[in-house]
């Protein structure tokens, strides 16, 4: 249960191009949103739009542990493991304007991206509403026999729901391969964790369950959550047995994007306290000690990313708006098996 | 041809499909061990074993997800509710999920499943155990709702749903699984949003489904030897609806009464009249009757339990107030 060891700037894990690439998807995260918040204040985003900034590290951490052939399911707030998880930015960005060429063909919209060619199983909007799903994809693999795992990505507010409660309970009575992932970003809307849950310690809800382990893990932290899902893919993974890791975080902006950056439920000093970690500095700085690269060579790199998010726009700006014809498709399929 | 019950023809398209297809498999309460709640599993465990014939705790919202989730990667779930009063614990599953993975996903999921379980009263069960949600589920796009009310229907529309790459409803009926009917051995199938015109006659239409044939079959019966000749027309799908078949009978008839075992506001029968006055509209020679549960919780006492219900009587005093006998 403790929190592992901090990794040592001096020696970090893993070679300098692996470090490059946590970096990158990262930066990619952070900057695909910040343009994001920008084409919702010039109206081309709409309706619901839940920004990730602040908690790249968790997903990139869990995701590039994962095999192609695994399967991730997440909330409403999945731009960052959609990215992570390598889901094209133009097909992100047009799926958010609301066009044809978005993943989900301009049908579901920031709240639900989907690609069945990465096995990326949706964002999904009822909180607690995916957790049981996930249970059933691993229920799939043991059916199967197979050894993948699945990854549900969940906010904090999820353990207070009885669909949270239902699904590990079965993933555990079935020994499922499910990596149940809690990202504590401390608030469920503008509720903070201190006045939703009865309970301190999340990842301690695993003890509700014989056999399931749990632990929490430093979500600032690109390599802590590496090597917390190492391990815990090895349980999922060699001894088909759910996990339940407590990330914990912080969300930079807003629940969404009609709440103000701090809001009235948080002060800014907190805020202001949380940035200090920010998981893409925190690389960045260590990579500049371990002699990763230069602040030069930085700025390259964002620079690159920056220009593959304006690509982005530009793509699903130009991107045509899904025909009408399109509002009667995907209702049901007429095939029979 | 075989006379069998509802029940072992529920039974025998489970089995059938299981043997068919290896990645059905049933879930729910006491489906394996116990043989089902109402038995409709029997001996599937022992022919199939543990892992495609699974025991749920007592978790509806949980399997129903779970079901979710195995359709989405490939396998084909088909989820047994004790009772749909208790899947009422799962409706998010069904509505927010099942209903509308394929939609919000651009295509990418269809979700070829069947959720299944006895629908509406059955004796002195009172209020939380005996609803009929025929009208909640069909008003969702993204399910097809299915009203089995014969033994030939019951295996013949599950063997459909299993079949089908869509969620798929079946609504059966407690006070159905005794009742008894011929069914063919082996393989057949009835097509989902097909209405099956189970006696013809041209004086009234009794358009209904479900539980409400077996009632809408004895009024005929009783009708006839007054000498009223009636339609029963048994939509056998609620979602999609057959409107080309309650058009023509009512264009043949020019009378209907609608017969559900569901409450009247925003019943199944609300939707048949529209059908009706915007197709039929002057091919009516009476306004149209609907028969439904009155407009309470169901009660437990006997007296008032039976007053509630939709039955034989109410439906034969509705089909002569069509057609002007008093």
């Amino acid at each position: 249960m403790a929190a592992k060891k901090k990794t040592d700037g001096k020696q970090l894990p893993g070679d300098a191009t692996l470090r490059r690439e946590l970096l990158q998807s990262m930066l990619l995260q952070r900057r695909f949103e910040e343009k994001v918040g920008e084409a919702y204040a010039l109206g081309k985003i709409g309706g619901f739009c839940h920004l990730y900034i602040g908690q790249e590290a968790v997903s990139t951490g869990v995701l590039s542990m994962l095999r192609p052939d695994d399967y991730v399911i997440t909330t409403y707030r999945d731009h960052g493991q959609a990215l992570a998880r390598g889901m094209s930015p133009r097909s992100i960005m047009a799926e958010l304007f609301g066009r044809v060429d978005g993943c989900s063909r301009g049908k579901g919209g920031s709240m639900h991206l989907f690609d069945r060619s990465l096995n990326f199983l949706g964002g999904h909007g009822i909180v607690g509403g995916h957790v049981p799903i996930a249970a059933g994809v691993g229920f799939a693999i043991k059916y199967r026999g197979g050894d993948q795992v699945i990854a549900c990505f969940m906010g904090e507010s999820v353990v207070n729901t009885g669909a949270f409660h239902e699904a590990l309970n079965m993933a555990a009575l079935w020994k499922l391969p499910c990596l149940f992932i809690i990202e504590n970003n401390r608030y469920g809307m503008g509720t903070s964790v201190e006045r939703a849950a009865a309970i301190k310690d999340l990842s301690r809800r695993a003890d509700a369950y014989d056999g399931m382990h749990g632990e929490y893990v430093d979500g600032q932290d690109v390599f802590a959550v590496r090597e917390s899902m190492e391990r815990s893919l090895e349980t999922a993974r060699r001894e088909s047995k759910p996990v339940l890791l407590e990330i914990r975080t912080y969300r930079y902006m807003g629940h969404s994007m009609s709440d103000a950056v701090s809001g009235t439920y948080r002060t800014k000093a907190e805020l202001d306290e949380y940035l200090k970690r920010d998981p893409i500095n925190l690389l960045k700085a260590r990579m500049l000690e371990a002699g990763d690269f230069t602040e030069a060579d930085y700025a390259v790199i964002d620079q690159e990313i920056k220009t593959v998010c304006q690509d982005a726009w530009d793509f699903a700006d130009a991107s045509p708006e899904p025909a009408l014809e399109a509002l009667y498709e995907d209702i049901l399929v007429d095939t029979t098996s | 041809m075989p006379i069998i019950t509802y029940r072992e023809a529920l039974n025998q398209a489970l089995r059938e499909e299981m043997a068919r297809d290896d990645r059905v498999f049933l879930m729910g309460e006491e489906v394996a061990a116990y043989n089902g709640a109402y038995k409709v599993s029997k001996g599937l465990l022992e022919e199939f074993g543990e892992m495609r014939v699974v025991d749920t705790p007592i978790t509806e919202l949980g399997f129903a997800g779970v079901g979710v989730g195995a359709a989405m990667v490939g396998l084909r779930p088909i989820i047994e509710f004790m009772t749909w009063n208790f899947a009422l614990l799962a409706i998010d599953q069904i509505v927010n999920a099942a209903a509308k993975m394929l939609y919000m996903s651009g295509g990418q999921y269809p979700m070829p499943m069947v959720f299944r379980g006895p629908n509406g009263a059955a004796l002195q069960l009172s209020a939380q155990h005996s609803q009929a949600f025929e009208s909640w589920l069909a008003h969702i796009p993204g399910l097809k709702v299915v009203t089995p009310g014969t033994p030939y229907d019951a295996k013949g529309l599950l063997k459909a749903a299993i079949r089908d790459d869509n969620p798929v409803i079946v609504l059966e009926g407690e006070m159905l699984y005794n009742t008894k009917g011929e069914v063919p051995e082996g393989d057949y199938i009835v097509p989902i949003g097909k209405a099956d015109l189970k006696r013809e006659g041209d004086h009234c239409s009794i358009i209904t489904s479900g539980k409400m044939v077996l009632v809408a079959m004895t009024a005929a019966d009783q009708l006839a030897k007054e000498g009223i000749r009636v339609d029963v027309v048994d939509l056998r799908t609620v979602r999609p609806m057959d409107v080309e078949a309650i058009t023509t009978s009512v264009r043949k008839t020019n009378r209907a009464v609608v017969l559900e075992e569901g409450w009247e506001l925003a019943g199944i029968g609300a939707q048949v009249v529209d059908y009706i006055q915007r197709d039929c509209f002057d091919d009516l020679d009476a306004p149209v009757i609907r028969v439904h549960q009155a407009d309470v919780p169901m009660p437990y006492a006997k007296a008032i339990e039976k007053a509630a219900k939709p039955d034989l009587a109410k439906t034969i005093a509705a089909v002569k107030k069509v057609m002007y006998i008093r």
